[in-house]
């Protein structure tokens, strides 16, 4: 097998890498304070991806606007699920939430299939963003670079915000013991606000950058990666930062690496092959690779 | 003496009725309704064998669709004739391929299959904690899924498997059901369902009384499973069809949520929430193909009946956790209670009955008003 | 300074206190005795707003306090060491105490509230970078105690400070209360420890089961033979 393969597999790995990186930023930010699988953030991708379609083609607003509103579509669809599915059920077990998550999920994936019809249909980003680079026959668009420099910034800056601000402290004190937190004056509902305003812009640009991958879009579409970033999240150690963008990377580079370099009977199994992965981590490491031990360092 | 305290009330309304229902049932065979009647008897099993895990058990499997789907197959390729098996499939070894067996066999093989799946999925799983059991048991139906839709020298591929056998009819579809609430009833009010629902409440207290916690939770898993391949294998022969994309997250999370509205905690609530959940979306669907509501054309609402299912199961979690049922066993108490069919010949079951209806009107009139003077009461 | 007429609160659907009437007046050192179960910690995490009240009227220097949301009571002044010192176990002893200081009103005061906390607990200064968790019990209670402090509390509650410790370390965070009560802090003490309860507040409440049975001057309890029965062992 030629280097040359291995390593443009290797780059595919690390585009597919960062779009699941950025979702699981997005799923750690929340579960690090609630312990809630957010199973509707892949759906908020969705509801992201038809608003951006929507206003690009039925509005003829520029794209960047478009990008903008979904945004703030994502963060207004996020908060209505926070008070409405999560919040009142704070006190509430933790599979409790989880299926409230997958049915405010269904909700949504139900709500696009209403509005926008279950088909199929295309999406394509402007020409400037899919020029594709060629770096020694390793080919790159202009968006897999943006996508990947976006996840870092991303990172560095959430990792300030989180370390030395005072958001940041009241983020980690609710994740490290919400009843204390809330003796300390800190006003909860905020920070879970906060944390959900994050996630669901995350979810916003993620979305954007699955469906300038994929080129099409169906109102199911957010809903596997989704489930494969949160995945991603628990490899890395679900609740770091650093390691849900370790893990979205991981899981990304073995994903791509597993289907191009395995016979070709078995790379339909990719899917499958994520959540082995998964179940494996989870025997072995619990905590996931970055993932503190209870009482342990931060 | 209130009506449902009266056994023979409990006759008439638990067995009777209901026995009345599937008579009809059988003898229109083919019918649209007894279609749904035979779907309800498949989710029973299917919740009811769930809620043993979920709701009894204190894990939170949602992997019930990949069992099914286990059974559905095995069932398949032990029904279809040998000149079906080749063309669908045909990398079957040469005794599977001519083998046929009787159909409860069959279903037992199912259950055997989903059981020895559960094992092999169990013994890693089963120790993860809280949420992680749930997306560990997504995992297994989309692990499932890519192994039914990519082996399709065994089970056709995405193209499924077709030209099942109809013999999932009312008297074994529903004998399987009773049978199954009864080995679950039996269950929970032995000394072993006493131990589980000790490990679900208190997971220290339980293994210092000697409750062997890991032996408990795979053998309650693997029971659970066994049902849920019967069904899987009822559900097959019922629609004749089967793929992969039948048994996929969206079935499993429709067993999950009807569990939970009728009630995890209660086999009882597995009947009623898989009532609900079988005929409810039936009246829907005529939203997905657009109706006239008060004389307003409403335009083609696809996906509403799923929306407003997802909503209401969001209001149940928040308003009535415990499900409708909670923790009553009525309807199984009256089931499997030598009292409810004896009283078919005590003067004295006939008399009292004759009286609570006849002093029906007062005591609920008594009851409401009750109730209303209570409210005001409570708000002064 | 506070005024509590009346109270009830409900656990899910099971009243768990009936109808509880108490104050505490300024500069007070006032101590809630009882039985495990009686419904010490309830009555105080309705006053720090954790729970919400069923009825009843809590009153904060003539102020309704009663069903606000926990960081509204905070900022008041009214701030609670909780039962089993609930610290930032992940985050280090600095951001404890920063913490303490989350607000505002607090924030200000800062570096003058830390000198006071390092004087009370020279250990806490000695640990600033160290993390919470790695803490034995009683330094964990030195520090929910000084982080308490640094949130410029008018009134102190206290949530079993004593418990789990050993009776050398249950010693010196009474000794903390006593210096505390000399510069003047309003407290309003949970304890099961009974003896040292009594002997170190002012006046003291009994309560059995939801219901406060006796109360009035602790030195007059602590000689009441039927407290002695019932709470110190009968001697």
């Amino acid at each position: 097998m030629d280097t040359l393969y291995v390593l443009s597999q290797l780059v595919n790995g690390l585009k597919l890498g960062s779009v699941y990186a950025m979702v699981a930023i997005g799923y750690s930010i929340v579960y690090g304070i609630l312990r809630l699988i957010n199973f509707a953030h892949g759906d908020i991708m969705t509801v992201a991806v038809y608003t951006i379609l929507s206003l690009v083609t039925i509005f003829g607003l520029p794209l960047w606007m478009s990008i903008g509103a979904s945004v703030v579509m994502a963060v207004v669809v996020g908060l209505i699920a926070e008070r409405t599915a999560y919040r009142p059920l704070r006190a509430a077990g933790e599979e409790t939430t989880l299926v409230s998550s997958l049915a405010v999920s269904i909700f949504l994936q139900n709500l696009m299939m209403m509005i926008f019809s279950p088909q199929r249909k295309a999406f394509h980003l402007p020409e400037n963003l899919t020029f594709l680079h060629n770096f020694n026959g390793i080919r790159l668009s202009t968006m897999n670079i943006i996508t990947f420099i976006a996840v870092i910034v991303i990172l560095v800056i959430l990792t300030f915000v989180i370390k030395r601000t005072r958001v940041g402290m009241a983020m980690r004190a609710c994740s490290d013991n919400m009843d204390a937190s809330r003796l300390m004056g800190i006003n909860i509902n905020h920070v879970v606000v906060i944390a959900f305003i994050i996630g669901s812009s995350l979810a916003a640009l993620s979305g954007l950058m699955l469906a300038g991958e994929y080129k099409t879009i169906d109102p199911m579409m957010g809903f596997v990666p989704g489930l494969k970033a949160f995945c991603a999240a628990v490899l890395g150690g679900i609740g770091s930062l650093g390691g849900a963008v370790l893990g979205g990377f991981v899981l990304g580079v073995a994903e791509m690496l597993f289907a191009g370099l395995m016979p070709t009977e078995i790379t339909p199994y990719r899917d499958a092959f994520v959540f082995v992965v998964l179940i494996l981590v989870l025997m072995v490491r619990p905590n996931g690779i970055l993932g503190s031990r209870e009482g342990g360092r931060s | 003496m209130r009506l449902r305290d009266n056994h023979l009330f409990r006759l008439i309304i638990f067995v009777i009725l209901p026995l009345i229902g599937l008579i009809v049932t059988s003898m229109n065979s083919g019918s649209y309704y007894s279609g749904l009647v035979h779907l309800f008897g498949i989710n029973i099993i299917l919740v009811a064998s769930l809620n043993l895990v979920n709701g009894y058990s204190g894990m939170f499997s949602m992997g019930h669709a990949a069992f099914m789907a286990i059974g559905a197959y095995a069932s398949a390729m032990l029904t279809l004739t040998a000149d079906q098996k080749v063309f669908l499939m045909p990398a079957l070894p040469d005794w599977l391929m001519h083998l046929t067996l009787p159909f409860p066999v069959t279903l037992l093989v199912a259950g055997v299959l989903a059981s020895v799946t559960a094992l092999l999925i169990g013994f890693p799983v089963l120790r993860f904690k809280g949420h992680y059991l749930s997306v560990a048991t997504i995992g297994l139906i989309v692990i499932v899924r890519a192994v039914l839709d990519n082996e399709d020298q065994i089970t056709n591929g995405a193209r499924g498997v077709t030209g099942l056998p109809d013999y999932a009819s009312t008297g074994i579809i529903f004998s399987v059901a009773i049978l199954c609430l009864f080995v679950l009833y039996r269950l929970i009010h032995s000394s072993y369902g006493r131990g589980l629902i000790a490990m679900r409440d208190d997971w220290t207290a339980a293994q210092t009384l000697g409750v062997n916690l890991t032996t408990k939770k795979l053998s309650a898993f693997l029971i659970s499973a066994f049902m849920a391949g019967m069904a899987g294998g009822l559900w097959g022969h019922m629609q004749s069809v089967i793929s992969g994309k039948f048994f996929y997250i969206d079935t499993s999370f429709k067993i999950v949520e009807t569990s939970i509205i009728g009630g995890m905690f209660s086999l009882s609530g597995a009947i009623v929430g898989s009532a609900l959940m079988t005929f409810i979306p039936e009246l829907l669907a005529p939203l997905e193909t657009g109706i006239t509501l008060f004389g307003v054309q409403l335009p083609e609402l696809y996906g509403a009946s799923n929306m407003i299912l997802a909503a209401a199961l969001i209001l149940i979690i928040i308003f009535r956790r415990q499900g409708i049922m909670g923790y009553s066993e009525i309807i199984t108490d009256s089931l499997f209670s030598r009292e409810t069919y004896l009283s078919l010949f005590r003067p004295d079951q006939y008399s009292s009955l004759a009286k609570a209806i006849v002093t029906l009107p007062v005591r609920s009139w008594q009851s409401l008003k009750a109730r209303w003077v209570g409210q005001k009461h409570k708000s002064l | 300074m506070l005024e509590v007429t009346d109270l009830r609160v409900k656990y899910d659907t099971i009243r768990v206190i009936h109808g509880v009437s108490l104050n505490v007046r300024e500069g007070e050192l006032v101590a809630l005795i009882g039985a495990n179960g009686a419904g010490k910690s309830t009555i105080l995490k309705t006053l720090s707003g954790l729970l919400k009240p069923e009825s009843g009227e809590i009153l904060f220097n003539g102020q309704p306090i009663g069903g606000l949301a926990c960081h509204k009571i905070v900022q008041q002044g009214i701030v609670q060491v909780p039962e089993g010192r609930q610290i930032f176990s992940k985050m280090t002893i600095k951001e404890n105490l920063r913490l303490g200081a989350f607000l505002e009103v607090s924030r200000k005061r800062w570096e003058q509230n830390l000198e006071r906390v390092f004087t009370l607990f020279p250990i806490l200064k000695e640990r600033y970078h160290q993390v919470a968790g790695t803490m034995s019990g009683g330094e964990q209670q030195m520090l929910a105690i000084g982080r308490a402090l640094l949130s410029n509390p008018r009134l102190l509650l206290l949530d079993e400070p004593s418990m789990g410790l050993s009776p050398l370390m249950t010693e010196q965070v009474f000794d903390v209360l006593r210096t505390l009560k000399q510069e003047g802090i309003t407290m309003l003490l949970v304890e099961q420890n009974a003896y040292d309860a009594l002997e170190i507040s002012d006046r003291t409440y009994i309560l059995e089961t939801g219901t406060i049975t006796l109360e009035g001057d602790s030195r007059r309890l602590i000689n009441d033979p039927g407290v002695k029965q019932a709470y110190l062992g009968g001697v």
